[in-house]
């Protein structure tokens, strides 16, 4: 019995080892590293030395545009991409005849087979001056300047983001039991009040789901910003990239990163109280 | 096996959006395009499979590695001459294509080891020797570097208290270059650029994403020096930087997109892209501008940590081969700082005014300095000129 409980408890060590290794090594250490630098000075020709001050914290304000940019445009993209995703989640789980299902899920996923980097690259050409402003042009709308501005940015993450928010959405939809609306039908309850009143709470854990995973990663995007927005909008993750690979002040670029890992910890968790706070009661888990 | 000494190794993502580039321009076909990227990564899986199939003579006498990796910067080399290079040593080159000085010394100065040669700026050495990156370089073992060919204006930046620890490259300068069929004012300054940006061609400039060349731009505008780290001076700057900034089209050192497109009309430009634009798009005028700007030339370096310094020698020695350094003219375009080199070229290249700019226009250029790579002023000034 003892033998028992005792190779139970090895295999659950053995089991949870690699991950615990990874755990450490590749997330605990590295952010103690951070964390550490972010105490320390910029040498001379760039790097790290150590000291400890709060000189680079003292500094944050000169980022305070690129904190604003990334706290208005992420929450922005995430709303924009909830608002195009939900529809066609709500399409594929629901509408769409069973035959297609699978080829059109497939066609949301393939756009993941290419880099990011690509496809963000080939809007460039679709929104610069020969691409849609000359189609434009054609049918005679003038002047229109889509490439480096807000607007172009938002298109680049809602073009980035939008599987990351469909499938969360789809797979809450799809597990809706469809009894639910007959019977509301049936009780004669208009389609548009069972939506409201039944398809779209029970798809809360989905929209919170993908609003978390689209929202997190926006706020660390760089490259759409620096693309799309010609350098002109800047972000976080913007001014990350500089501070470490042009003007190498680890320091302050740990200050930063530390910073931005606050405020992602605050909002999330703030975020998740109030999505759990709407959608209790069920069992599924947000994450 | 492929030939290529690209389909041996994947593709890095850097290198591919220059292919991307290159077949986007015209300048290779749809196959080739389709060969590096696609292919080329499937060609590694059977290149790493099968290393026994590609020996060379040299890496059969086991002095060389069979690879190499090298640091250096989109469209700097013509693809044959490191071709040749690897199936006459039987060394596979990987290389890393780099968008600034600041991010090829970062890389090196986290600790990025395994690079065997780096195509470093003259303005970075004395940082890279004071940091300890750089091998003395041993000249007896480049026997095709000739120092008497050398023109010491460009090549003697690598020596430092006497020690070399460079051979020149190539040579350029950084000027501006405008769409005549939109600019019909004639620039021929950075002050007429930013009266231009901020007049008639307002939303339609572009200036780098690199403090060097963007802030340099500003400071000669403004009558100062290129290199200038006075905390006054580098005000004006920043002043004159954020008051163009909603008047300008991008902030990127990707800048022949916009051009090409017809979206930008002007340009802080390197002589290598001018002369690119140029070529394919004749209303595209490359200037070096009256008052002033940079003059940079580029060299071979080792790094101390090399995986291989028989291979990193051989690399250099092999490009420092007059031939191999005009075969590799013939695709990037840039003046070479040895005279053997200039003397192999065709005429029309050897008096290209958009080579080699007017003596005076010349002569008002300076090269950058350490301390404008390094200067924290400088940095800070980029970072609020971008976020503002």
């Amino acid at each position: 019995m003892i033998d028992d409980t005792n190779a139970k408890r090895w295999l659950t060590g053995v089991l949870l080892g690699p991950t615990t290794v990874w755990f450490l090594f590749m997330l605990v250490l590295p952010l103690v590293v951070v964390a550490i630098f972010s105490f320390g000075m910029r040498s001379p020709e760039g790097g790290y030395v150590a000291s400890f001050t709060f000189d680079q914290y003292f500094n944050l304000p000169s980022r305070l545009a690129a904190f604003k940019n990334t706290l208005s445009y992420a929450p922005l993209g995430t709303l924009a991409s909830l608002l195009i995703a939900y529809p066609l989640a709500y399409y594929l789980a629901i509408k769409v005849n069973q035959k297609w299902k699978l080829l059109l899920l497939v066609l949301v996923i393939v756009p993941f087979w290419t880099s990011l980097l690509i496809r963000t690259y080939a809007w460039i050409f679709l929104l610069g001056g020969k691409g849609i402003p000359s189609l434009l042009e054609f049918i005679g709308i003038e002047g229109v300047r889509l490439i480096n501005t807000p607007f172009a940015v938002i298109v680049g993450i809602i073009y980035g983001y939008l599987p990351l928010m469909v499938f969360p959405i789809y797979i809450s939809l799809e597990k809706l039991d469809k009894r639910l609306l007959e019977a509301a039908a049936d009780l004669g309850c208009a389609p548009a009040r069972s939506f409201f009143q039944i398809t779209l709470p029970l798809s809360m854990p989905g929209m919170a789901t993908g609003c978390m995973l689209v929202f997190i990663l926006l706020m660390g995007e760089f490259l759409i910003p620096a693309f799309l927005g010609g350098g002109k909008v800047f972000f976080i993750g913007n001014a990350l990239v500089d501070l470490f690979l042009q003007s190498r002040n680890w320091p302050f670029g740990s200050a930063v990163a530390i910073t931005l890992v606050i405020i992602m910890l605050v909002t999330v968790s703030l975020y998740m109280r109030l999505a759990m706070g709407k959608s209790t009661g069920q069992d599924e888990s947000l994450m | 096996m492929s030939n290529n000494f690209k389909d041996n190794q994947p593709i890095t993502a850097t290198k591919l959006m220059e292919e991307f580039r290159r077949y986007q321009k015209g300048s290779v076909s749809r196959r080739h395009f389709l060969g590096v990227t696609g292919l080329g990564t499937a060609m590694a899986v059977m290149g790493a499979a099968t290393p026994s199939l590609m020996p060379g003579s040299a890496q059969a006498a086991g002095k060389l590695s069979n690879k190499m990796v090298l640091s250096t910067w989109p469209n700097y080399h013509n693809p044959k001459t490191l071709e040749n290079f690897t199936s006459e040593t039987g060394v596979n080159i990987q290389a890393n294509v780099f968008g600034s000085n600041e991010e090829m010394l970062a890389k090196m100065q986290a600790g990025g080891g395994g690079v065997d040669v780096i195509e470093n700026t003259n303005y970075t050495f004395s940082t890279y020797v004071k940091l300890g990156l750089l091998t003395e370089l041993d000249l007896s073992r480049i026997p095709n570097y000739d120092a008497s060919t050398q023109n010491p204006k460009f090549s003697s930046a690598s020596t430092i208290d006497g020690k070399i620890y460079g051979v020149c490259k190539n040579w350029g300068t950084t000027g501006i270059v405008y769409n005549s069929k939109k600019i019909k004012s004639n620039p021929k300054s950075h002050k007429d650029f930013f009266d231009v940006t901020m007049g008639a061609g307002s939303g339609h400039s572009i200036l780098h994403d690199y403090q060097l060349t963007t802030i340099g731009a500003a400071l000669c505008a403004l009558g100062y020096s290129f290199n200038s780290i006075d905390k006054g001076e580098l005000a004006a700057a920043e002043k004159l930087l954020i008051e163009a900034k909603p008047h300008l089209f991008a902030i990127t050192s990707d800048y022949q997109p916009g051009l090409r497109a017809g979206d930008a009309w002007m340009s802080i430009c390197w002589v290598g892209d001018g002369k690119q634009l140029n070529t394919d798009l004749p209303e595209m005028q490359y200037f070096v501008a009256s008052d002033g700007g940079e003059l940079w030339s580029d060299f071979y370096s080792i790094p101390v940590n090399t995986p291989s310094l028989d291979t990193s020698y051989a690399f250099i020695n092999y490009m420092m081969d007059p031939k191999n350094q005009s075969l590799d003219a013939e695709v990037h375009g840039y003046p070479s700082s040895d005279s053997r080199v200039t003397g192999m070229l065709p005429e029309s290249a050897q008096n290209d005014p958009i080579l080699y700019p007017a003596k005076e226009l010349f002569n008002a250029l300076e090269f950058g300095a350490a301390e404008s790579l390094t200067d924290p002023t400088r940095a800070e000034v980029m970072a609020r000129f971008k976020s503002a």
